[in-house]
């Protein structure tokens, strides 16, 4: 019998579901590279459909479930993280996938979404990240620029964003990485990494909201200047970015700067090569922090860590006290330890 | 060791331990109550603390209480009054003289009645027998500390170590008086203290000195001796308090249904037990998860159970609170879940270590939306076992959530417990969906109990997606359709009503007709027996009907009401069950009877309660 995983395309993945988000919104194109990504995964790791939950929480983001033809949990507002943590370890053979956005996994999940990270649960999350709350109608985010003027802050806001890679490096996250909404090619590339790795991966994607944030993300997603405002990274490969592929990052001192190959006295030879898999968050956490007019976008998988999972350490352990204990039933236990007869 | 004094035989005797909450009394309590189970006595014991760990030394607020129920048969309360008190100090002295028998015995540790022990216990004079009015008492004040210190100069431990002995030679002493042998806890502190030697030695040598002093000192003009139990039930016996027992239920249930136990929970007092049971359990391949929080507790529990494993949470009430917005969503997807309430003192942090009945309400309706769920209350700390046991059966075969209530009282106290075999419970069933079944439908029911299908992620042909958005009444997709809503509603209502038909028929302790029924439900169970008894003793047409099954109620509770002239229902909050009996039954009267102390009630004052309603006052 042939075996299903070789041959899944993204059509195994549709739902019969009417996919609801507005038209032009970005979560139409994160679907297609969910979509695109999941055969890839199946053919990597040998996961059958019946494997993946999608799992989420509440908010446009956390429609994504219904729209997989996988087994799928709609949870309530912030709780994906925990709810995905819950089926992990309940059966650790499942593929678990959270979809979150900036208002369910920051504001209201936060918490959660620190200690999923922290305990690395082998769950990947997909943090679609638009910095406003889209389904209820347009108030700021944790993740909206200071000053950003919304239904809620007609003013402009008074508070500093969350950057999700830092917070998730400095949860001691192992796997972080970003793509953009309209960019499916590398999304699904990221996907297939994300699926790869053992432990928390996160994956942030810049998605635009047509509708109450349109264009918050466009002066680094357009076309016309995407290659030179953002720099995809690639293990083992030079920090090298541009229309032109003529600039890159070097270390200056303590901190990142970009130089122009072949100008200043930089050649080649000057450029970073990414290290996803060094266990020191530094360069890191300097790359997921770049930001546009300074640095170009840090696109790519950012950090990407190999380190022990909690779904591992709770399995082992259980397995290595069922091994060794004396109490094997419930009615070992009952007889355990003080007890006297009555005749 | 000989015996001077003449032993006296007792049919029951009631002791209090009572010091700082540094100095040991939860210990020696338990000590002395699982020697005298041991030795066969019926046991009921109640602790007394403060949620302070450690409260300023020598402070009424600190002061910590065990009280031990002796009986020669089956004893359903901890005691109301004791007959022995051991005060360790002038605020154990000022906070418990109250609850000792008049012409009581009062053991207390001289070496801290002196200036400063009075004063930070706020007392007005240096005479605490006078201020307390103890004249007509049999006080015995014993230079505790410093004989300890004797006793132990030459162990080799230092001072502090030595002064921290100090409960078991005061334990030794209440050995004597009892006509206790010490082999039980010598054999105690070898198992605990394997690897100090210098610490079993230390121990053995204190408490044998605490028993010979008391034989020695002649003050002592009787001892006790409380003939072992004889219980009606033969067989294995062990000493077991109502947390453990809600614990070891919970995998009993997941034993039978051959589910793994996942427990998803977050540390709360007094539920933090069941947690620190359960994390023991490995060995029986339990899973638990210490949340970030509450509501991670419940909701990883609600993922566990999606994906078929048994999945608990377990809390307390402000704990509770924060789960009410999950809750709801396991009524929705109808899964199984268990939720555990071990009710204290509130509202808000309340009192934390106190016992109260106050979370009711929010068990039967804390929820948004039309929610109903299962909700059952365990009586006795054995019967934590089976009440938990019954949470699990009932939610994996209904395919709704499950709210079991305990309470601080049982939760803590301890009783000795026959030994149950596995064999004796029945088997847990839940649908489970089988693989590639054909047309599978998330929301299609079984006729009988209206319960949906389980199906796990992993199993081929029946991927399907569950949610908090109102379901369609066969697919479980989002559906906003009006009447499908109100069908749904009714549907989940229905199947919780239903469950009527699945429970035992409530019972009543007596006659079956008569002037007055005593109502009560979950852990006033022993007081409120006791107190009926006695009044049948004396002849009294009185009854009771003590619930466990709260939501649904008994089928026969309408039959059961109607044959008493009165009813009283007795609940440690303000009325919420006399409340829900008005809602569900108003042609009666509902006499109340609520007490708001944190403490349970004592047999005295609910006799004479229930002759003040008898008579007519």
């Amino acid at each position: 019998m042939a075996e299903n995983y070789l041959n899944y395309t993204p059509k195994d993945f549709k739902s019969d579901q009417e996919v609801r988000w507005c038209p032009g919104c970005g979560d139409h194109a994160i679907l297609s590279a969910v979509e695109k990504a999941l055969p890839e995964v199946s053919k990597e790791l040998k996961y059958e459909l019946e494997r993946y939950v999608f799992v989420s929480g509440i908010g446009c983001s956390s429609r994504f479930p219904y729209y997989v033809n996988t087994f799928g949990f709609h949870g309530i507002h912030g709780r994906a993280s925990a709810i995905a943590t819950g089926v992990k370890v309940a059966n650790p053979l499942l593929s678990v996938w959270q979809v979150t956005g900036d208002g369910d996994a920051l504001a209201i999940g936060g918490n959660h979404f620190i200690h999923a990270v922290r305990r690395n649960i082998d769950i990947n999350i997909l943090l679609f990240n638009n910095q406003i709350y889209g389904l209820t109608k347009g108030q700021y985010s944790p993740t909206s620029p200071l000053g950003a003027i919304t239904k809620t802050s007609p003013y402009g806001t008074v508070e500093h964003p969350f950057r999700p890679g830092e917070l998730v490096i400095g949860a001691q996250g192992k796997f972080f990485a970003r793509s953009l909404d309209v960019d499916v090619k590398l999304t699904s590339e990221i996907l297939l990494e994300a699926a790869k790795h053992d432990g928390t991966s996160v994956v942030e994607i810049l998605q635009n909201c047509v509708i109450f944030n349109d264009g918050a993300h466009s002066n680094i997603t357009d076309r016309e200047f995407r290659e030179d405002r953002t720099i995809v990274l690639r293990h083992g490969e030079k920090m090298v970015f541009g229309k032109n592929r003529d600039k890159g990052l070097i270390l200056n001192g303590l901190s990142l700067k970009v130089v122009k190959i072949g100008e200043g006295g930089f050649t080649m030879d000057d450029i970073l090569v990414h290290d996803a898999t060094n266990p020191n968050p530094g360069v890191h956490m300097m790359l997921a922090n770049m930001q546009y007019p300074e640095f170009p976008v840090a696109l790519g998988v950012i950090r990407n860590v190999k380190d022990s999972t909690y779904d591992d350490n709770v399995r082992d352990q259980v397995l290595k006290v069922m091994n060794t204990t004396k109490i094997k039933n419930m009615d070992d236990l009952l007889n355990s330890g003080e007890t006297w007869e009555v005749k | 060791m000989d015996k001077q004094n003449k032993i006296q035989e007792l049919d029951e005797v009631v002791i209090r331990f009572s010091g700082d909450s540094g100095d040991g009394m939860q210990l020696i309590g338990t000590l002395f109550a699982n020697a005298s189970a041991l030795l066969g006595n019926g046991v009921s014991t109640f602790p007394d603390y403060p949620s302070e760990i450690r409260a300023p030394q020598g402070t009424v607020g600190g002061v910590s209480g065990f009280q031990v129920h002796l009986g020669s048969k089956k004893v359903n309360t901890p005691g109301d009054y004791c007959d022995v008190l051991v005060a360790m100090n002038p605020a154990a002295l000022k906070a418990n003289a109250k609850w000792v028998k008049k012409g009581g015995m009062i053991i207390a540790d001289a070496d801290q009645f002196n200036e400063k022990g009075y004063t930070r216990a706020g007392y007005k004079t240096l005479d605490a027998v006078s201020e307390l009015k103890l004249e007509d008492f049999k006080v015995i004040a014993s230079p505790i500390t410093t004989l300890t210190k004797e006793s132990l100069k030459e162990s080799g431990l230092d001072n502090k170590s030595i002064v921290r002995s100090k409960n078991m030679f005061a334990l030794g002493m209440i050995y004597y008086i009892f006509d206790h042998p010490l082999n039980f806890t010598e054999s105690y502190y070898e198992v605990k203290f394997k690897k100090k030697p210098q610490i079993i030695e230390a121990n053995k040598k204190t408490l044998r000195d605490g028993f010979n002093y008391a034989a020695n000192i002649h003050a002592i003009p009787n001892t006790y001796k409380v003939k072992a139990a004889s219980p009606s039930k033969k067989g294995r016996y062990r000493t077991i308090n109502g947390n453990t027992a809600t614990a070891w239920g919970l995998i009993a249930a997941s034993e039978k249904s051959g589910l793994p136990l996942f427990c998803g929970s977050y540390p709360i007092t007094p539920a933090t037990d069941i947690l620190v049971e359960l994390a023991k359990r490995k060995d029986l391949g339990v899973k638990t998860l210490q949340a970030e929080d509450e509501i991670a507790g419940i909701c990883t529990a609600i993922g566990a159970s999606y994906a078929g494993n048994f999945a608990v949470t377990t809390t307390s009430g402000p704990g509770l609170s924060l789960k009410s917005e999950a809750l709801g969503l396991a009524v929705m997807t109808e899964l199984p879940l268990v939720v555990i309430d071990v009710q204290r003192g509130g509202p808000s942090t309340g009192l934390p270590t106190k016992t109260e009945q106050s979370d009711l309400m929010q068990a039967l309706w804390g929820r948004n939306g039309e929610a109903p769920m299962i909700v059952i209350a365990a009586s006795t700390p054995s019967n934590c076992f089976d009440y938990a046991f019954m949470a699990g059966k009932l939610t994996m075969e209904h395919m709704t959530p499950v709210l079991l209530l305990s309470d601080g009282y049982i939760a803590n106290g301890s009783q000795p417990w026959c030994i149950p075999s596995m064999s004796e419970f029945p088997e847990i069933k839940p649908p489970i969906v089988p693989e590639h079944t054909e047309g599978y439908m998330p929301y299609a029911r079984d006729d009988e109990k209206l319960a949906r299908g389980w199906a796990f992620p992993g199993k081929k042909g029946i991927a399907h997606r569950v949610g908090g958005l109102e379901k369609d009444f066969l697919k479980g997709s989002i559906s906003y359709e009006a009447t499908n809503h109100e069908r749904m509603v009714k549907v989940r209502a229905e199947k919780v009503k239903r469950v009527q038909n699945f429970i035992p028929e409530q019972e009543v302790v007596g006659d079956a007709e008569g002037d007055l029924l005593v109502i009560g439900w979950g852990g006033t169970y022993g007081h409120l027996f006791d107190a009926v008894s006695e009044m049948r003793k004396e002849g009294k047409k009185v009854s009771l009907c003590h619930f466990n099954y709260i939501n649904p109620l008994p089928k026969n509770t309408h039959d059961i009401l109607k044959k008493f002239k009165k009813i009283v229902v007795c609940e440690l909050n303000l009325g919420q069950f006399a409340n829900y009996l008005r809602t569900n039954f108003d042609e009666f009267h509902y006499y109340q009877y609520n007490k708001i102390q944190g403490l349970p009630f004592t047999v005295v004052e609910l006799v004479d309660k229930f002759n003040q309603i008898l008579e007519g006052k």
